[in-house]
């Protein structure tokens, strides 16, 4: 009977991959390291002190509420770190704080923690930053000047107005080209030596690190692959029609938040589809809003309400891309 | 002819390495056998002996219940200790027939219980196959007679014998048809003709190529048999994955293999009508993996029907240390053993002890929809949705999903990353269902 004693009895599958929910996170949280010293290396200082600021009031806001075991997960390092890769460099610290409490508190501890909200927490924390604080998340400084200089106000006070620092800021690519018709160089966008908040610069590095997600399946490749096309080909007919209005498709899949936001945001696991057809149908309704907020609406940058709005769609595009079930349709008859 | 393959499934770690290379050899008979009266799907047996009585090797002691039922014999000559309620392989107590087997009896055979095989007509083989008391061995247990008489109005074309083999660390099979090909070629020879049938095609895993080669190389000149290597992938041994890969034919749901067509007989099971009809002797024994980092020597081993855990892991080098579970069947679908007094049964096709290492860690997470069991699912369902529901008891909205498609293979549960204990929240609603329409 001793023997009997040690024995474990549980249910079949015995066996399991070796992935597990916090390995998964973990992972994204890695893969998000190079992008945040990519903004570090273009924006110095200030961006490790927003990185700071949006990364402890996630995790405070998770620990306090949801117990600090949850933390464990990782999940809430990701959405404090996705949401400081959307804000600019100069941001005050305590607004980038007040965003990460917003994005766990009400993007997803409201809705029952892991695995139940219906949007992505990080982009509902920077919409709700956007709400409330438009002329902070508008001010773009330009990368320059040593690592140690501020790139704006970065520590006043809470519930100050930011002090005007002397730093250059300037228009974002997208600002640029919406307002002033001024491209940008291509190259310049694909390395990231732009203004821009801390992750939208350097596509490439967004680009590699999405790609190892990818090749571990941690990311469905189909949602940023989706997006890329969508914009690619709708941008390119445009630019063809009226070059001078439109921008071509290297400028439009490099610029702004779109690489970050295909590759880290749109593929958060929670609020997109299950189903691979419901992917590139996703992806394809985010591709679609992103050219027409930015080429018609009035803001310059659509990325963030693109994937919100499709977010919300997902219950949907799930029911209507479920995969036929095996022996369901009309199977051949026995010869 | 195409050759397109299941579409879905997973690649777990084949693991067979342990025993892939291990010779049948027969283990010794234990001082006890216990035959459980339920070993098959169907009615179970019914006892026609008593404590006190004396059997000799392959005699009756239970009787079929019906049709959709198999009669049990004595694995061992001995005397009838008792019929009582006994630790059951599923985790239940059920009534078997206990045997003290006779340490000095030789176990030599009686005359012929099944007859010679040539001289019977197709009724004749199936009520042969039928009183040997043959279900299918690869786990299901299904009794094979009522596979061999379809019903008139249904046409067979093709019999298809499982080679597949696809849970991890099991080599029964792979053994088998590497051993004894000769066997599956008669065993192949009986089934059809009793169904009348001109095609046979052998599916085979090619992680065998020993096994390939051997039923290659004994293929019988005047029968249009086909050994098929498939690639490797599980679930490619469930019948509805199997006639996919092998004939590209789709069983339409709730409905079986005849439907299209097609019988299908795991190869142990092929083999062993042969040896029935070879031995004269009913099924009284099988060829079990004892295999894993857990057990001393891991083996492919002929044991007595009934024959102990206990017993059965003593004649294998016994638990190592590590040990820490016990599963009857292949990991992915087998059942994990509480009581070592469990016996071996018709359907267990091997006893896999773990150890810690090999195990997926116990902690859970909340579903996030990442997709993979979707994508795992060799039937298309959404296990999540699925799992989401079965946890809310919401067993009708399971049903409108489709769960009576599910076949409990394990896939979701194996890719999930949350570690969702999905085809267990499978099976108990598919049994609060069974329950409920019973009642009503």
């Amino acid at each position: 009977m001793s023997q009997e004693r040690r024995l474990l009895i549980t249910a079949s599958p015995h066996l399991g991959t070796r992935d597990s929910t916090p390995k998964i996170m973990w992972h994204v949280v890695l893969s998000l390291v190079p992008v945040a010293a990519a903004a570090a290396y273009f924006f110095g200082a200030s961006a490790l002190l927003v990185i700071a600021g949006a990364l402890l009031g996630a995790l405070l806001t998770e620990g306090a509420f949801a117990g600090w075991g949850t933390l464990r997960d990782g999940s809430a390092v990701i959405t404090g770190l996705l949401l400081a890769l959307t804000l600019p460099p100069g941001l005050p610290v305590w607004m980038a704080f007040v965003g990460g409490a917003f994005a766990i508190g009400f993007g997803k501890l409201i809705f029952g923690g892991l695995g139940q909200n219906v949007f992505n927490p990080a982009l509902l924390g920077r919409a709700f930053l956007q709400a409330a604080f438009p002329v902070a998340l508008t001010t773009w400084p330009v990368p320059r000047g040593s690592f140690w200089q501020l790139k704006g106000d970065n520590l006043a006070l809470p519930f100050t107005h930011p002090h005007a620092v002397d730093t250059v800021t300037g228009a974002t690519p997208l600002g640029l080209m919406k307002f002033d018709h001024v491209p940008t160089e291509p190259w310049r966008l694909v390395l990231g030596t732009t203004g821009g908040s801390l992750g939208e610069t350097s596509g490439l590095v967004i680009l590699l690190c999405g790609a190892y997600l990818a090749l571990r399946n941690y990311l469905n490749w189909r949602i940023p692959a989706s997006i890329f096309l969508t914009v690619a080909l709708l941008a390119q007919v445009l630019h063809a029609l009226d070059p001078r209005q439109f921008p071509d498709a290297v400028f439009m899949l490099f610029s702004g938040g779109l690489m970050l936001g295909s590759v880290f945001m749109a593929t958060d696991l929670v609020t997109s589809p299950v189903t691979n057809l419901g992917c590139w149908v996703f992806g394809a309704g985010i591709g679609l809003l992103v050219v027409v907020i930015r080429l018609w609406g009035g803001l310059a940058e659509g990325v963030m309400y693109a994937i919100l709005l499709m977010n919300a769609l997902v219950p949907f595009i799930n029911r209507a891309t479920q995969p036929k079930v095996f022996g369901h349709a009309s199977p051949r008859a026995a010869p | 002819m195409i050759f397109r393959g299941f579409r879905h499934g997973v690649h777990p770690p084949e693991l067979k390495d342990l025993t892939a290379h291990v010779r049948i050899r027969r283990m010794p008979f234990p001082s006890e056998v216990v035959i459980p009266l339920r070993q098959h799907t169907g009615r179970p047996a019914r006892a026609i002996v008593r404590p006190g009585d004396r059997v000799e090797r392959g005699d009756l002691v239970a009787e079929a219940d019906g049709f959709l039922s198999v009669p049990m014999h004595a694995s061992a000559a001995g005397r009838v200790r008792q019929v009582r309620l006994w630790p059951h392989p599923d985790g239940s107590y059920a009534p078997a027939v206990v045997i003290a087997v006779d340490p000095f009896s030789p176990q030599a055979q009686r005359p012929r219980v099944i007859p010679d095989w040539r001289g019977l007509t197709p009724a004749e083989l199936v009520n042969a196959i039928r009183q040997a008391g043959v279900v299918g061995l690869g786990g299901a247990a299904f009794p094979t007679h009522v596979k061999l008489t379809p019903p008139k109005d249904v046409v067979i074309d093709t019999l298809l014998v499982n080679g597949a083999e696809c849970e991890p660390y099991l080599t029964t099979d792979h053994r088998s048809m590497a051993e004894y090909p000769e066997r599956v070629h008669l065993g192949i020879r009986i089934m059809m003709r009793v169904l009348g049938v001109s095609r046979a095609i052998i599916g085979v895993e090619e992680n065998k190529p020993d096994a390939i080669a051997a039923l290659r190389a004994t293929l019988p000149a005047d029968l249009d048999v086909r050994v098929q290597p498939m690639r490797v992938k599980y679930p490619q041994g469930a019948e509805k994955m199997l006639i996919k890969t092998l004939l590209g034919r789709e069983v339409p749901s709730g409905k079986l293999p005849m439907h299209v067509g097609v019988v299908v007989q795991n190869v142990a099971s092929v083999a062993t009508i042969a040896e029935v009809f070879e031995t004269g002797l009913p099924l009284i024994e099988r060829i079990v993996t004892v295999t894993g980092r857990g057990v001393g020597r891991p083996s492919n081993l002929i044991v007595p029907v009934g024959t102990k855990v206990r017993d059965l892991l003593d004649a294998c080098g016994g638990l190592l240390p590590e040990a820490r579970e016990i599963v009857f069947g292949g990991p992915m679908m087998g059942n994990a053993q509480a009581d070592l007094d469990a016996p071996v049964i018709k359907g267990t096709t091997g006893v896999v002890v773990l150890t810690e290492e090999d195990l997926k860690p116990q902690a859970s997470y909340p579903c996030i929809r990442c997709g993979h069991c979707l994508d795992a699912c060799p039937v298309f369902l959404n296990p999540q949705l699925l799992g989401r529901l079965a946890v809310k008891e919401r067993y009708d909205e399971m049903e409108q999903h489709h769960l009576a498609d599910c076949m409990l293979c394990g896939c979701c549960g194996y890719t999930c990353p949350s570690n969702i204990p999905l085809p267990q929240l499978f099976a108990l609603a598919k049994a609060a269902l069974r329950k409920r329409k019973a009642a009503a």
